[in-house]
């Protein structure tokens, strides 16, 4: 049996962890509460994005604008979008998993395959293991949309550019504190949502400037808000994550110092018996 | 005035501003134009510049940077990057993002991919030192 010292030890530096992991959690609650205000702060913008582009897409025959096009698919990108601490269970791996798997799968269909990062953990996961076309770490701290409509513009660019032809972004969308879905969504080319079964294509807009200028305008805008929209879910989703992951590391600590302070009693109990022991048999041999 | 229209102004933020207004004045992309109830379906761009509305006679003049106008049924949906009524807007700030742009713009040339931006810093800047001194004033 271990002795009652190094039991003792083990006993305060798992004491100290489950204060740490205790802390973290806090931490994570505070921040997942702010970044839960965001998420839902924000979905009133992307949601007015949408009507509006449908209201533009109702009106619109063939493809009138390059991003709408679809072409020949042979260049795919993926957009990693993790997060940049550890810490927070299986959030990153999970989600990095995914993305490896999807890009097997895809393999067959495209020519070249590259992988574009958001966030130091999906970059150090996949940066050995497949082209990483752009790396966009330290902008999740606090995500704000210049850096979203950044990255959008960027990635833009290099679709007209033809460096891709389609680009999925892959991300965790924040849906209840203790889960997060592994989301794939197709950026580019835009898909048009089906058309609203309500017909309101009987109302006749006018359009100032011309229907194509404002596409031209509204498009990009509309991948800079999926990309923001992303990031805010991606955040919300980690910090519940981190609090769930730090919650059972906590509630294990508690377990094994509890563990650990049965065998330490234990120990101390032996150790007493066969101190009396000693004492009583010395005492018998002198009295006999 | 009986008629009223529902005006909405949206950020990816937040939520800035939803109420009953009577008349709605912004800059779009071709010049500025104003729009009262019963107008028809519209839809246009808005340029970096100024909305003013006014409810119950009382005007309210913001300071939007580039977005979307659209009105239908008498619902006004203004979806743009940032809107700051007169009186919250950092004049200061303002004023130090100024000076900064138009450094930035004697470095650049036009043709240089920078340009745009520090361009669009410099008018942001501008409408709200404007947008601000029209508070000061009243």
């Amino acid at each position: 049996m271990a002795s009652l010292k190094s039991i003792k030890k083990r006993i305060v530096s798992v004491k100290n962890t489950r204060q740490i992991t205790k802390a973290m959690k806090m931490v994570s609650a505070a921040k997942l509460r702010r970044a839960q205000e965001n998420v839902v702060a924000a979905r009133p913008y992307a949601q007015k994005m949408g009507e509006v582009l449908q209201s533009l897409a109702s009106n619109l025959e063939g493809d009138q604008h390059p991003l709408l096009e679809k072409r020949d698919a042979k260049k795919l990108l993926l957009i990693v979008v993790t997060s940049d601490r550890g810490l927070c269970g299986g959030f990153n791996t999970n989600l990095c998993k995914a993305g490896e798997r999807y890009i097997k799968e895809k393999q067959a269909e495209f020519e070249q395959i590259s992988v574009l990062t958001v966030g130091r953990k999906g970059h150090e996961f996949l940066k050995n293991r497949h082209t990483v076309y752009k790396n966009f770490p330290n902008i999740l701290a606090k995500p704000n949309y210049q850096a979203a409509a950044l990255l959008a513009q960027d990635v833009i660019e290099g679709y007209l550019a033809e460096e891709y032809d389609q680009v999925v972004m892959l991300f965790n969308s924040f849906r209840t504190v203790m889960s997060q879905d592994i989301t794939f969504q197709q950026l580019l080319p835009i898909v048009p949502e089906e058309k609203a079964t309500v017909d309101e294509a009987g109302v006749e807009y006018i359009y100032e400037p011309s229907v194509g200028d404002l596409l031209a305008d509204i498009l990009p805008k509309n991948i800079e808000v999926q990309i923001f929209k992303a990031m805010l879910e991606s955040v919300a989703g980690e910090h519940g994550a981190r609090m769930t992951a730090m919650d059972s590391a906590s509630k294990n600590a508690s377990e094994m110092i509890g563990k650990l302070t049965l065998q330490y009693n234990r120990a101390r109990q032996a150790a007493i018996t066969t101190e009396l022991m000693e004492i009583i048999s010395g005492a018998e041999s002198i009295k006999g | 005035m009986a008629e009223k229209m529902k005006l909405e102004i949206v950020t990816p933020y937040n939520k800035v501003l939803d109420e009953l207004v009577d008349e709605v004045t912004a800059t779009g992309k071709l010049g500025e134009f104003g729009v009262l109830p019963g107008h028809a379906p519209f839809l246009t761009s808005l340029n970096i510049g100024e909305l003013y509305y006014k409810k119950d006679g009382v005007a309210v003049c913001m300071a939007l940077n580039w977005g979307y106008f659209e009105i239908q049924e008498d619902r006004i949906i203004v979806l743009v990057e940032t809107a700051e009524r007169s009186d919250e807007i950092d004049l200061e700030r303002a004023k130090a993002a100024l000076g900064r742009a138009e450094a930035k713009l004697k470095e650049l040339s036009p043709e240089d991919k920078n340009f745009k931006i520090y361009e669009a810093a410099l008018e942001r800047a501008l409408v709200r030192m404007q947008v601000a001194g029209k508070a000061a004033r009243k």
